[in-house]
């Protein structure tokens, strides 16, 4: 219930800033955290609760992405049936490479998203129709009455996105499919020895995890009214997903909220402030940092801190 | 895209070649994940970060594999410092170490990539060097002795490291430390020491496969990405650890991406070795030659 009342009050939150007079960059930094929120949170329902390490986000983003200009320009689809479709698309995606991969040991199918990634990416590159190398410019339709720019709107729908997306790692958390996953991380023997239906658990994993990273990737053309391979299949987001679960903490969903949007952050900064380059470098010594240093993420520090604390 | 069997001859014999260079630069892949299980995804950016290495020492006229030559002993302190830090944070914990010890060399892959764009930026480098530039003329055809000085290391390489795997007292432990560690500890040796020689030796020959790859063809710092494919598409392919193995799947995704290259264009090559890669996990994932 407490849970509930938080998801609306940053809903509202969210909606009251769209039509508030705020400066409207930050709804363009705000909408790149809110992915970042997503795609880390569906990052973690496969390798934080399950142990798989996921390469593949940007195959993941980029469907979603493709998927929606592909209905745009074909039907001048509305916004949600693009993010409706993408999910489907990612969802496919994530069945795929799960069936292919799954039964082998972890690595293989972290190489595998890897190679989904690249040929995802050749594919595109040769697909005209999608704009090709050069890329596809596109028109954005007119905005909804009550928000001033297309930008505000499209801040709100990732708010929703990244509230649904939360919602489900939660309940796939409390469920006894999170407990299945993290009997599958801590022994995938055991796990099918006790009756865990391992592959099954593991394919759901994977195919709600790819739907929700396409979805949070199908409003990305309309967001930039650009879309090209190079920088749609950019392994950055791998870094920057599993970087933010990993640094948040993966055992709870509220880790990879924490780091999304500290890292999210501290990427609009760096990137204002410095450069893109020192962007990626910035995200990758946290992660080695905290990989090695603090495995458990900053949940586990805070949870180290309040044992001390309170003794 | 007519096709016409000089052009198909041609396709193959440079795809031969360039197998040959591609199983080079997996060998160290072959010792380090192939052997040592170790999910080492920073492999290509320490080749990269080699190639460079060898234009920083090319600069002062070292011919290019000279210098890669050069370098490998200061890779393989590096990959003994590299290895010891993996053991001591990652595998003597012990459980969960398959999530931490991915993300941990891909973090340090990035760190590689951009470290390079920082220093030396994102323009492309390459070296001088005698043979580079000109060709061999083979009949009609005409081959890039770049192309032909890759090979000769490559074979040479190869055939070093098969023997020293099964002829040498420390080559042959190493092998036994892949296939039963628990076996070797029973026996007296160290399994970590081991690992820490054989991980060291990978590291110095992707010192020489920069070194290759910087004669190839220039490089760029993201170009580690590319070769992640390349690479464990050759070694999955291969059958783990494996150096014939290794050898053979090197040549088969040589071919067929010469074959891709001249028969559908530049453009479709980079999907070749992930595709085969994918291909190899659906249908044969133990490899050709898999123990």
């Amino acid at each position: 219930m407490k849970y509930w009342i938080g998801a609306a009050v940053v809903l509202i939150v969210a909606v009251a800033l769209a039509l508030a007079p705020v400066n409207e960059y930050f709804f363009f930094a705000g909408y790149v955290v809110l992915t970042a929120v997503v795609l880390a949170t569906a990052w973690n329902i496969l390798g934080g609760y399950a142990g798989y390490v996921n390469f593949g986000t940007p195959a993941f983003f980029g469907i979603g992405a493709y998927t929606g200009v592909l209905l745009f320009k074909w039907m001048a689809a509305p916004l949600a049936l693009q993010i409706a479709a993408g999910a489907f698309m990612g969802g496919l995606l994530g069945f795929g490479v799960g069936m292919l991969t799954l039964r082998l040991r972890g690595i293989f199918f972290a190489i595998a998203t890897v190679a989904v990634v690249f040929i995802m990416e050749t594919l595109m590159t040769n697909w005209r129709y999608v704009g090709g190398a050069t890329g596809l410019q596109v028109l954005r339709p007119p905005v909804m009455v009550p928000l001033e720019t297309y930008t505000r709107m499209l801040f709100v729908v990732m708010a929703m996105m990244a509230i649904a997306a939360v919602s489900l790692a939660r309940y796939i958390q409390v469920s006894w499919v999170g407990r299945g996953l993290r009997a599958i991380r801590d022994s995938e023997e055991a796990a099918e020895c006790s009756g865990v239906p391992t592959l099954k658990l593991k394919l759901f994993a994977c195919v709600v995890s790819g739907g929700l990273m396409a979805a949070a990737g199908a409003p990305m053309p309309m967001y930039l009214s650009f879309i090209e391979p190079a920088s749609t299949f950019n392994l950055s987001y791998t870094v920057s997903a599993l970087g933010s679960a990993i640094i948040g903490g993966m055992s709870h969903w509220i880790g990879p909220i924490i780091g999304a949007i500290l890292l999210g952050s501290l990427q609009q900064i760096v990137t204002v402030t410095i450069s893109g380059e020192v962007n990626v470098l910035v995200i990758g010594v946290l992660l080695v940092l905290f990989v090695v240093l603090a495995p458990e993420g900053i949940l586990g520090l805070f949870k180290r801190w309040a044992r001390t604390s309170s003794k | 895209m007519d096709f016409s069997l000089d052009l198909l001859t041609e396709a193959v014999l440079f795809g031969v070649l360039l197998g040959c260079f591609y199983a080079a630069v997996s060998i160290g892949l072959s010792v380090s994940f192939g052997l040592l299980d170790v999910p080492h995804v920073a492999h290509p950016a320490l080749m990269v970060l080699g190639a460079y290495c060898t234009w920083l020492v090319g600069r002062y006229g070292v011919d290019p594999i000279v210098a890669g030559i050069c370098l490998m002993p200061v890779f393989f302190l590096l990959g003994i410092g590299v290895y010891r830090f993996y053991y001591e944070t990652f595998e003597k914990r012990g459980s969960e170490a398959g999530v931490r010890g991915l993300a941990f060399f891909f973090g340090v892959a990035f760190i590689i990539e951009v470290g390079l764009i920082l220093v030396f930026g994102v323009d492309q480098r390459m070296v001088e060097a005698a043979y580079i530039g000109k060709s061999l003329a083979v009949g009609e055809y005409r081959i890039p002795w770049r192309l032909v000085v890759a090979f000769g290391v490559a074979l040479s390489l190869t055939a070093i490291l098969t023997l020293y795997l099964s002829k040498t007292f420390t080559g042959r432990a190493i092998k036994a430390v892949a296939q039963d560690e628990p076996a070797l500890r029973l026996m007296g040796a160290n399994p970590v020491r081991i690992k820490q020689w054989a991980f060291g030796i990978a590291t110095a020959v992707a010192a020489l496969s920069g070194a290759m790859l910087i004669v190839v063809g220039p490089v760029e710092p993201s170009m580690d990405r590319i070769y992640i494919g390349r690479t464990f598409c050759v070694v999955v392919l291969a059958g783990l650890g494996s150096m014939t193995g290794t050898l053979v799947a090197g040549l088969i995704l040589g071919v067929t991406e010469s074959i891709v290259l001249t028969q559908f264009g530049a453009s479709w090559a980079p999907a070749v070795a992930f595709s085969l890669l994918l291909i190899v996990l659906g249908i044969r994932p133990q490899g050709l030659f898999g123990r």
